[in-house]
């Protein structure tokens, strides 16, 4: 791992704190309150906070787990420079794209 | 003849180092990581369900109010913890001044996440 990578890793990591922290209580809240699509979504549907928020998260943690797995990846297999910057690169493109769709799906729809 | 094991006098190349619990820690952190990055997709296509129609997200709402589903969401909100906390642990052990009880701190990661899922069962339940 270079030098941009690492810092890009710690940086997200910091990022990410205190998002899972607010998500974990989000999930804490939710689960008492057996909650259907229809409060969910009453909830995020057009809401500027919940889309930037998740939207950020989704971000944050696509680029610290596909620098991750890379990092995995270079130490556990016999992949070379390039097939660990593939891994990285589809890792991110995968979680960022499902993820921004998921963020799109429970706030835009 | 020195009889100490090589685990004993912990050389290079021997697995004495996997006996020792921040060793540990670094494993639990990374394969909670690996963990959460392979759910990671499977959570996204399922809050996606929001795109097809809001019937089919609360159908997938009633598959989760399932027992067991509830048990492996409790290990997911483990793994999140432990990754979270354990994370934590490794950005104060790499920007400020060494300290010790990094053990301790490891052992407080595990805990706080053993709380954090018995506290969602106990919610979900």
């Amino acid at each position: 791992m270079n030098l941009r990578l690492y810092i890009l890793q710690r940086a997200t990591a910091a990022l990410l704190a205190p998002l899972v922290l607010m998500h974990l209580s989000v999930i804490l809240y939710a689960s008492g309150h057996d909650l259907s699509a229809a409060a969910i979504l009453g909830r995020t549907r057009g809401s500027v906070l919940w889309g930037g928020f998740y939207g950020l998260f989704v971000v944050a943690a696509a680029t610290h787990a596909a620098i991750g797995l890379r990092v995995i990846a270079a130490e556990w297999t016999g992949l070379g420079r390039r097939g660990l910057e593939a891994l990285m690169w589809a890792a991110f493109v995968l979680l960022a794209g499902l993820g921004l769709l998921a963020v799109a799906a429970v706030v835009l729809a | 003849m020195n009889a100490k094991s090589n685990s004993e006098r912990r050389l290079p190349n021997s697995a004495g180092h996997r006996r020792d619990a921040l060793w540990l820690a670094a494993l639990v952190h990374r394969l909670s990581g690996l963990a959460l990055a392979g759910f990671l997709p499977l959570h996204f296509l399922a809050l996606a369900l929001a795109l097809k129609s809001e019937a089919a997200l609360d159908g997938f709402l009633r598959w989760t109010a399932n027992p067991a589903v509830k048990v492996a969401e409790m290990g997911l909100v483990f793994l999140l913890t432990v990754h979270l906390a354990g994370g934590i642990r490794l950005l104060v052990l790499e920007n400020t001044p060494w300290f010790g009880q990094q053990q301790r701190l490891a052992a407080g990661a595990l805990i706080l996440a053993g709380i954090a899922a018995v506290a969602f069962l106990v919610r979900a339940a």
